[in-house]
């Protein structure tokens, strides 16, 4: 989940006359991070005072993009504080020590540089883009915005105000009650069981003592992943890993424990006065660590993972015209596997298209995929992977990645051999492991007729 | 330590080393398919777009919607692929499809590794002229265009808004219409319309080819003479000054749009400005009036709407300036501003009208111009990093009255715009009244019942 700082009206696109698209945008899939091609080298640099990085070196354009994940995130949030890991976030680029936001922001553009600030469930991220001809300049900046945020009260009430817009907005939002509902079903008393943003309410009560908190517990050294891109030499990198990260303290607080799967399964509906229905189902899925992950993360691809040819594509979309848009995904949060899926369909369809889901989930669960399908899940994905690498600024989040999910730096020349390793007796087993339409539950907010709760 | 700031910093950009990417050519075939490449090759993937110079202000009246409905039927065979096979077969080589609709054009796209670039070409070139429409198909994907409208649109209050504000702007021009479709005239489209469609404007004389990434001009000369190059062209194809719409009559009444629902958290409200061939006609005068949206409106800190409006009195949660130059016809300069709570859309009507009332006497700010400037030149360094977005850019540019060259020097002009300009442009782009002013917001509440 990104921070919503404040809602965009939609005027730009649609005024602009932004395209109109054939397929839906897919949901996320978190697994899939790592592009791999031999034409990349990653090198492991390690700075003078023991901070690490992966690079990417390519000095073809002169900028670099460096990201870095510092795991904890929102999660890290302490009790009657939920939010303030986001406000916080949000307001790193609100001014330092020495100059305000505006002052900040006129030093930025001045160099051209762009800078991210973003909270997740895991970790926050910050991210930037600096030309290559001031980049000490640029991310001294950063650094500032980093390590001495000054947290300034007027900038803390107007940026509160843009987060409660957010929140508002998002609960107009049936794609956002549908994830706050399942959320709220499935994690018990877990940090995943509530929004990261916080409530109207949380939010209007914190305080600059909660934020500064906060950034003390988010932005500490020895929980950061760094990937960086682009026109810069290991030499280079190490002494200014050094000037950006090297000030940051220790943690000083305990990641979060595992999380359970609480939801009863069945179908929840919850009441809202719009003309499509938003569905989001899921159950427990596979981990990266365990040995049937790969088995899982193909059979998935098969299923519903975005694609022309996906079984809930091919019945919910091609066959019927039930949605616009149907996928599933395999969502590797720290705390807890999932694997989940989502779709919108009109109130007087959305019942048929679950009773379509249903059924390839039980077919699935009772006769796993077919030799043909495995083939070409294997020929996509195996083909598709090199293309995925495309530009400094993805390559640089790629690389923060793949360290914060403790992959190893060679993944990525291993990886498409046990994607060809899967077998169609592996995805048989996994399926009957994680493919249960009695425990799936599906979230669905609107007002569809003829779908009763069943939970 | 990193150096401190507050040394003076020069901002001008580094000379670029030779380009190894970016480079751009282009040349035409005999059929009159015009062919721009755009290298890079850092990675081994090419993006192949063909670009028709035909989109929902193309179409006739009473079928709006079908040129966007016929963008979905490309993907349901021809005579030699069966009905999904195209996306089948770019699966099966382990690259991504998709497709778009805008009103100046319909777009179609991969993105393959590059040795796939001549598979690519023929089966795109098998659709341009050999698609089967299939009366079953048809029905099923108007089933599914309108999933997609309720899911954008109908889901949508800002964007039904939208929908309601184009539509009083114009008053002739079919931007009056959405891209997707009136919901009643898209359950009316029908085989013959997607034929009429199709015939009239899928030809190679119509089309732009663009390819970006690892791939040499002579490659894709050669590929493209190989795919495309036997089709024939259209003699019946208008060329691009031919492309004649309804036109707009002058302004000379304000329409106040109303639109309430109530799912909208933050009411805001929004003016449109009417751009016209006296104040937009080239490049210069285009990059004058996207250099006054950046100064009002680019920067969340900086600029004069965030700083006026959001920071230094704090009237408003968000306010803005949206314009779009490439477009084939004028499009408005609009304003939108979103008021703090509890304060009313009228007076964030003066609010913004206000700011807009000082920025014409005070003038441009010098270094924030420069600032803007620099960012822009400095734009085309990061552009580089994203050849397929290049491509998107230039096919927008090729299908909406510009050329390579004016794509190509688009940025030099802008450099070379002074403050002066701008000015100018904004001093008589607000000498004119708003064409529409719209507010959305959420119904009045009911009356509260007197307690006993």
């Amino acid at each position: 989940m990104n921070i919503t700082r404040f809602v965009i009206p939609l005027l730009a696109a649609s005024m602009l006359g932004a395209p109109v698209t054939l397929h839906a945008q897919s949901q996320p899939a978190t697994e899939e991070i790592a592009p791999v091609d031999a034409i990349i080298d990653i090198q492991h640099v390690v700075s003078p005072g023991g901070i690490e990085a992966w690079l990417v070196q390519d000095n073809t354009i002169p900028f670099m993009a460096i990201e870095m994940w510092f795991d904890g995130g929102g999660s890290l949030d302490r009790p009657g504080a939920r939010g303030a890991t986001n406000l916080m976030m949000a307001l790193l680029e609100e001014g330092t020590a020495d100059m305000d936001a505006q002052a900040f922001a006129t030093a930025q553009e001045g160099f051209a540089a762009s800078f991210g600030f973003d909270t997740y469930r895991d970790e926050v991220a910050i991210s930037a883009r600096v030309l290559t001809q001031n980049r000490d300049d640029a991310l001294a900046l950063l650094r500032d915005a980093m390590v001495a945020p000054s947290f300034a009260p007027s900038a803390l009430e107007r940026v509160r105000q843009q987060v409660i817009s957010g929140i508002e907005f998002d609960l107009t939002d049936p794609d956002t009650i549908s994830g706050l509902t399942f959320n709220a079903l499935a994690y018990g008393d877990h940090p995943y069981a509530t929004s990261l943003d916080g409530t109207v309410e949380s939010v209007a009560a914190l305080t600059r003592d909660d934020i500064i908190a906060a950034h003390r517990s988010a932005l500490v050294r020895d929980r950061v992943s760094v990937g960086v891109a682009g026109d810069i030499t290991p030499e280079e990198l190490g002494p200014l890993l050094d000037d950006l990260l090297g000030d940051l303290p220790d943690s000083d607080l305990p990641l979060p424990e595992q999380a359970t799967f609480q939801a009863p399964g069945g179908i929840d509906v919850v009441d809202m006065a719009v003309p499509q229905s938003s569905v989001l189902f899921g159950n427990q899925g596979i981990s990266r660590d365990d040995p049937d992950f790969f088995p899982y993360f193909v059979m998935n691809q098969i299923l519903g993972a975005g694609g022309y040819r996906s079984r809930l594509n091919q019945e919910v979309r091609e066959e019927r015209g039930l949605t616009y848009g149907i996928s599933t995904w395999t969502a590797l949060s720290d705390y807890i596997a999932m694997h989940q899926g989502a779709f919108s369909s009109s109130n007087d369809l959305v019942a048929q298209a679950v009773e379509v889901v249903l059924t390839e989930w039980e077919d699935l669960s009772a006769n796993g995929v077919t030799a043909q399908e495995l083939e070409a899940a294997q020929r996509y994905m195996t083909g598709a992977y090199p293309l995925r690498f495309s530009g400094n600024g993805s390559i640089a989040g790629t690389l923060a990645a793949m360290q914060a999910d403790d992959m190893p730096i060679d993944y990525i020349n291993t990886r498409n051999a046990r994607v060809m390793e899967v077998t169609l007796e592996d995805i048989q087993r996994v399926a009957e492991r994680v493919i249960n339409p009695e425990t799936l539950q599906f979230v669905v907010v609107g007002q569809p007729e003829g779908l009763e709760p069943s939970n | 330590m990193f150096r401190r700031l507050g040394l003076a910093f020069a901002m001008a950009l580094a000379p670029l080393s030779a380009q190894a990417t970016g480079e751009i050519t282009d040349f035409t075939l005999d059929n009159g398919l015009q062919v721009v490449v755009v290298e890079d090759h850092r990675s081994p993937s090419v993006t192949h777009m063909i670009w028709y110079r035909a989109g929902a202000a193309d179409e006739l009246p009473g079928q709006g919607g079908v040129a966007h409905l016929l963008e979905h039927l490309m993907f349901n065979g021809t005579d030699e692929l069966a009905p999904g096979e195209f996306s089948e077969t770019v699966e099966a080589n382990g690259g991504s499809d998709n497709a778009f609709t805008s009103w100046d054009y319909t777009a179609y796209h991969q993105t393959v590794a590059a040795d796939r670039l001549g598979l690519m070409m023929q089966m795109e070139a098998d659709r341009m002229r050999d698609l089967v429409l299939v009366p079953e198909e048809v029905v099923t994907e108007i089933s599914v265009v309108l999933e997609e409208r309720a899911q954008r649109t109908d889901g949508s209050p800002g964007a039904l808004f939208n929908e309601q504000m184009s539509a009083a702007f114009y008053r002739n021009h079919p931007y009056m219409r959405p891209i997707i479709g009136w919901r009643h005239e898209i359950m009316g489209l029908n085989i013959d319309m997607l034929q009429d469609w199709y015939d009239l404007h899928y030809h190679p004389n119509n089309a732009i080819l663009v390819v970006s990434g690892d791939v040499t001009p002579e490659e894709v000369r050669a590929l493209a003479e190989e795919h495309y190059g036997p089709i024939p062209a259209n003699p019946d194809i208008a060329s691009e000054e031919a492309r004649v719409r309804p036109s707009e009559p002058p302004q000379n009444a304000l329409r106040r749009v109303t639109y309430e629902d109530p799912r909208v958290a933050n009411p805001y409200m929004s003016m449109l400005f009417p751009v016209d061939d006296a104040m937009v006609s080239d490049v210069r005068s285009a990059a004058t009036m996207e250099l006054l949206r950046a100064v009002l409106s680019d920067s969340d800190f900086t600029s004069v709407f965030a700083r006026e409006l959001q920071i230094e009195n704090e009237v408003s949660l968000f306010a803005a300036a949206y314009y779009n130059a490439t477009s084939l016809d004028h499009r408005p300069f609009t304003l939108l501003n979103m008021p703090v709570p509890g304060r009313s859309l009228e007076q964030a009507e003066a609010d913004i009208m206000g700011v807009i009332g000082d920025f014409l006497n005070d003038g441009i700010d010098q270094a924030a111009f420069d600032r803007i400037q620099f960012q822009w030149q400095a734009s085309q360094i990061y552009a580089q990093d994203d050849a397929a977005g290049q491509a998107r850019s230039l096919g927008t540019a090729l299908t909406t009255g510009f050329t390579v060259e004016d794509w190509e020097s688009w940025l030099d002009i802008t450099a070379t715009i002074t403050p002066d300009e701008v000015m100018e442009m904004a001093r008589t782009l607000f000498a004119q009244e708003p064409a529409v002013i719209g507010h959305i917001t959420r119904p009045a509440p009911a009356d509260e019942e007197v307690s006993q």
